[in-house]
């Protein structure tokens, strides 16, 4: 499997890895994916008070690319609000790391990882 | 000094030994008759060193020269033994068992024969990777003609009971076919004791070259075989195809060094095992897959939970290795053998068969569990999973989105 240059990049150095304090505030998590399938992605977003995201985590479970997409993900999304979030497509993301189409699901997993963060920071800060 | 990637494959293939390519040079360019031409003396010269070299292969297995039958290799040593045996048998009855974590030439060669009209039985194993008797005592039926068992696995490297299975077919009357191409020169071979009917060689695992193997075919009491490949009867009509002197002089000389070299290259390769097993087995939350006494030392077999296999072999470029996970496309196919074995996908994917060899040095295997601890650490920061693992949190109790 011969990798793009940038998805070797985020796999060599991934770009904010971790995980937030469970309590701190505005931190919201979108799980996804599973491990009998190969890729399990945890990305985490920090929102202010302003609605705009100001820090972003993630661990991901995976190959070189679903690493990759994450790494980029959590890159994109600060700065952003969870709107212009919502906006990040997994086509923008795949063309970015140059993905192979064998690759283009552990894209779309990196855009579902989004939704999934916003939704929980949603429905944690309607209750 | 290191020369990258360090090789640790040596279940895939070996290199051709500096002594055995050394000796098959001369066959290609100044001795190159045809050792059928019985009327000039360049044949006679190339059949004189076929007999040598079937000798060669012959005594390391304890078996009489005129036995051994050349091949391509073990593949095609396999198709030749099942469906040979299969259809000179058929009026006996139509009835094979093999075992599931066979190699695929023995497998898709009785699925050959299952669209021929055959049936066939896939044999569980334990899970230490090992053959249970009793289940292939009741597998037998009045219509069994052929079993087909291998002698070491090629993943996990276990080491079948051959003499047992042997008693058992002699006893019923089955033809007991063997595929060796992991075994020789590793484990000991003795077919005056074992009861064993026909045995697959290869010459590129035990430090010959590729494209040459051997068929042994017993002859006390006598087994038959129907030809798969007709022409001009060589090999007393059961392999036609002009034969391939300087392969066959190399496959020779390979089993005769491993056969003079073998007890010594098993200790020394036992203790780089040994040192590597207890290496990587310092890492949390891995395991062995298959038996560790029934076991050909130059094989570990690890996985290695809560990291991804594609990812894992992505982070260890450095050592060439093989891993238990097919992942060349979308769909991640997770090692039958371990499978078989009953390892869950996850730990099937993530893992990884180091197998060592005769140019193996102490030097490389300290290099290799160094790159594995800081690697399995390093892919394990960015696992979700190794960190729930770490909460005390039960992955099997987990609601997964699957996808």
């Amino acid at each position: 499997m011969a990798y793009s240059d940038k998805v070797l990049d985020h796999y060599e150095n991934p770009r904010n890895v971790g995980s937030f304090g469970k309590d701190e505030e505005g931190v919201a998590t979108g799980m996804v994916g599973a491990p009998a399938c190969g890729d399990v992605m945890k990305l985490q977003i920090k929102v202010g008070k302003d609605g705009v995201i100001e820090d972003a985590k993630f661990k991901t479970y995976g190959c070189g690319s679903a690493i990759a997409s994450s790494s980029l993900v959590t890159e994109w999304v600060k700065g952003k609000t969870i709107d212009q979030a919502l906006d990040i497509k997994n086509t923008q993301i795949a063309e970015e790391l140059a993905l192979p189409p064998v690759k283009i699901h552990c894209s779309i997993l990196a855009e579902d990882a989004i939704k999934a963060a916003v939704a929980d920071y949603r429905k944690k800060h309607q209750a | 000094m290191l020369k990258f990637p360090i090789y640790l494959d040596y279940s895939a293939t070996t290199p051709v030994d500096p002594r055995v390519a050394a000796k098959m040079i001369p066959w290609l360019t100044e001795h190159f008759g045809n050792p059928a031409s019985r009327s000039h003396a360049y044949g006679w010269e190339a059949e004189q060193a076929v007999e040598e070299a079937r000798e060669q292969v012959a005594a390391l297995v304890n078996a009489d020269p005129k036995e051994i039958i050349w091949t391509s290799g073990a593949t095609e040593s396999n198709n030749l033994a099942i469906k040979g045996a299969a259809h000179f048998y058929q009026g006996k009855g139509k009835h094979v068992i093999t075992v599931k974590t066979e190699h695929k030439a023995v497998l898709d060669t009785v699925r050959e024969l299952e669209r021929e009209g055959f049936e066939a039985t896939y044999l569980d194993v334990q899970e230490n990777g090992l053959i249970d008797l009793e289940v292939l005592k009741a597998a037998i039926r009045p219509d069994t003609i052929l079993v087909s068992v291998m002698f070491v696995n090629n993943e996990v490297g276990v080491v079948q009971p051959i003499a047992q299975i042997g008693e058992l077919c002699r006893e019923k009357g089955i033809v007991f076919h063997v595929d060796a191409a992991q075994a020789t020169g590793k484990v000991d071979i003795d077919l005056d004791k074992l009861k064993v009917d026909l045995m697959s060689f290869s010459a590129h695992k035990t430090y010959g070259p590729k494209g040459i193997g051997a068929l042994y075919v017993r002859r006390k009491p006598r087994v038959r075989l129907e030809a798969q490949m007709h022409g001009g009867g060589h090999e007393r009509g059961l392999r036609s195809g002009t034969l391939a002197t300087h392969q066959i002089v190399g496959m020779g000389e390979a089993f005769r060094l491993a056969r003079e070299e073998m007890a010594e290259e098993n200790a020394r390769i036992r203790k780089l095992r040994d040192k590597l097993l207890n290496g990587l087995t310092d890492i949390e939350a891995t395991y062995v897959n298959g038996d560790l006494e029934q076991r050909v030392p130059h094989n570990l077999n690890i996985s290695f939970a809560y990291v991804e296999g594609e990812s894992l072999i992505m982070a260890i470029k450095d050592i060439a290795v093989s891993s238990g996970s097919a992942c060349t496309s979308a769909s991640l196919e997770p090692s039958y053998v371990l499978r078989a074995l009953g390892r869950n996908d996850e730990l099937a994917h993530s893992s990884i068969r180091f197998s060592i060899g005769r140019f193996t040095t102490e030097e490389e295997v300290d290099f290799t569990i160094d790159l594995l601890h800081k690697k399995i650490g390093k892919l394990r920061e960015l696992s979700p999973l190794w960190e729930m693992y770490k909460d005390g949190i039960d992955l099997d109790t987990v609601q997964w989105a699957a996808h």
